[in-house]
């Protein structure tokens, strides 16, 4: 087993070297959106600088070297997840992306369901909802229990031969929790229905596998797993994709063009009309080099021991209360808290005064905040760079927010 | 450093927000919400604005706003309103550049020091544009 040298690993993100408003950055926000290391932004600019041209379509050297290091990184984004093939991996711009293109391809109609969660991002939420409006289609979904997991009670009744997509996230945005999504999976399949997971934040965190997974489709974003915006991924088993209608059109998804008619290129291609984002792309073939390379169980067992620390050290401070599973078993590194009597805005704004950044609001899951009766919660989010005195550094914060609001 | 955003005045409204609550009769309601942290806030006015009532949900800078702005516009004529409106979203909009004038904004210029927080303008802002929205279903123009 090895372990994370997070003092070496700091070494690769400049920016965790920062000062903010006169404090060394502590960088709770990861969740929101990873800090990235120079092995990425180095290929990045190095794309830039040294192999720039379009892909897919160019005779010349610059071109094939570029779709070469784009068909690269595709393959060794299917092999960090373990899919059977690249052309199981479709990029997108974003989870967001990826979720629409499935909402947007699913031949549904009325009487059909689709199945989702309280716990869900609203990106997982607003595309099935849109969907349903357009087709006639009814959407259900899970509701979350107190403890802040899926409440399973009703699985049978909510998923049955009417169901025509499960669509759950894998690890809560804002609960933290991992949900073991097996006899889901298993009941979704029972009746002919597809799964989709939302990966956006399991992915860049867990060792994940999406033969052991269960699931159809998965979608995750590269900005969350050390990677640039702009790039994401859908994948889908082979025969799933296979039967899936283009969602956007346009170049490069085509197989041949008449006045007339168009017939389209297999997956992945025919999901990527026009020119996609290649840097990122490449860039993220590199932050999931770099994430192997350190290896997922590592920075697992890093996220439970920071998790762990944080749960102990939020729970020992007055007044504060902490939503989602207690203990770090089936919860990932993204805790969400409540100081009482005093508002998350404020909350985040005296903490950034000491240089600690965290998210305040809704966290896109407006749904999970009326489910817990708050309008709003802060959140804390760890990754393999993090360290448990930016977590003590938290705990002050949160002694100074009350100091500031008299608590 | 949020000493600036933080002054006493706006902590002591939010601590103890003065008109809060709804009342009835009123001639126009607003309800706003900032769509990205969720806070809300809804005003009503008299036609004379003889009462400005609210009620809301969220952070201190907001909710000590709207208790200010009932404070400072509660009784005044829609010129009046007009004037110490338009003061306070140009303070507001003024990136800490703006000086306020305290004959006209009283405690409104504790907010001074919000203007230099970008995030935090839009707290501040809400329950002004509410009351706007309120005055205008009332009849009354309360912004140029």
């Amino acid at each position: 087993m090895s372990t994370l040298d997070v003092a070496a690993v700091r070494k690769d993100f400049p920016i965790l070297g920062r000062e903010i408003n006169g404090h060394p950055l502590v960088y709770l926000d990861s969740a929101n959106t990873s800090q990235k290391p120079v092995q990425v932004l180095d290929v990045m600019r190095g794309y830039w600088e040294r192999h720039n041209a379009n892909v897919s379509r160019s005779v010349h050297t610059l071109g094939t070297e570029s779709t070469t290091a784009y068909e690269d990184a595709r393959a060794r984004i299917a092999r960090f997840i373990g899919a059977a093939s690249p052309d199981e991996v479709v990029f997108t711009k974003n989870s967001t992306e990826a979720i629409n293109l499935v909402a947007h391809t699913l031949p549904v109609g009325p009487g059909d369901e689709i199945v989702i969660s309280e716990m869900e991002h609203h990106s997982n939420i607003v595309p099935w909802q849109l969907l349903c409006s357009r087709t006639g289609a009814t959407l259900r979904w899970f509701g979350v229990t107190d403890d802040g997991l899926l409440d399973e009670s009703s699985l049978e009744s909510l998923i049955t031969q009417r169901t025509r997509i499960v669509s759950l996230v894998h690890m809560s945005n804002i609960l933290g929790t991992i949900n073991d999504v097996s006899r889901i999976v298993a009941r979704a399949h029972e009746v002919g229905a597809l799964v989709l997971l939302d990966c956006s934040q399991s992915v860049p965190h867990l060792p994940i596998d999406v033969a052991t997974l269960g699931a159809d489709l998965i979608a995750f974003t590269g900005h969350k797993m050390l990677g640039p915006t702009g790039i994401g991924v859908l994948w889908g088993r082979a025969a799933v994709l296979a039967d899936m209608p283009p969602f956007l059109a346009g170049g490069s998804m085509i197989e041949t063009v008449t006045m007339e008619r168009t017939t389209y290129a297999p997956p992945p291609a025919r999901f990527e009309a026009g020119t996609p984002p290649i840097a990122e792309a490449i860039a993220l073939g590199a932050a999931v080099d770099y994430l192997s390379a350190l290896g997922m169980d590592a920075i697992h067992r890093h996220e439970q021991e920071l998790t762990a620390y944080a749960l102990k050290t939020l729970a020992d401070l007055p007044g504060v209360r902490v939503f989602g599973p207690g203990g770090p078993e089936g919860r990932g590194g993204t805790v969400s808290f409540d100081v009482a009597g005093v508002h998350p805005h404020d909350v985040g704004q005296i903490l950034d005064d000491l240089g600690v950044e965290v998210r305040v609001g809704h966290h896109c899951a407006r749904p999970v905040c009326a489910r817990f009766g708050v309008a709003a919660m802060t959140r804390a989010s760890f990754y393999l760079y993090t360290t448990t005195e930016e977590i003590d550094a938290l705990a002050r914060g949160i002694e100074q927010v009350r100091k500031v609001f008299g608590g | 450093m949020t000493d600036q955003l933080y002054q006493e005045i706006i902590l002591d409204h939010y601590k103890h927000p003065h008109g809060r609550g709804l009342r009835s009769p009123y001639a126009g309601e607003a309800h706003h919400v900032n769509p990205t942290c969720g806070d809300e806030v809804t005003v009503r006015v008299t036609g004379d604005l003889s009462d400005i009532s609210y009620d809301g949900l969220g952070c201190s800078i907001s909710q000590a706003s709207a208790s200010v702005l009932h404070e400072l516009l509660t009784g005044r004529t829609p010129a009046e309103a007009a004037r110490i409106h338009d003061a306070f979203v140009e303070l507001m909009q003024g990136r800490g550049q703006v000086q306020p004038d305290e004959d006209v904004l009283g405690d409104g210029v504790a907010f001074a020091g919000v203007a230099r927080y970008p995030a935090r303008v839009k707290c501040a802002l809400l329950p002004w544009m509410a009351f706007k929205d309120a005055a205008a279903r009332a009849g009354m123009e309360v912004s140029a």
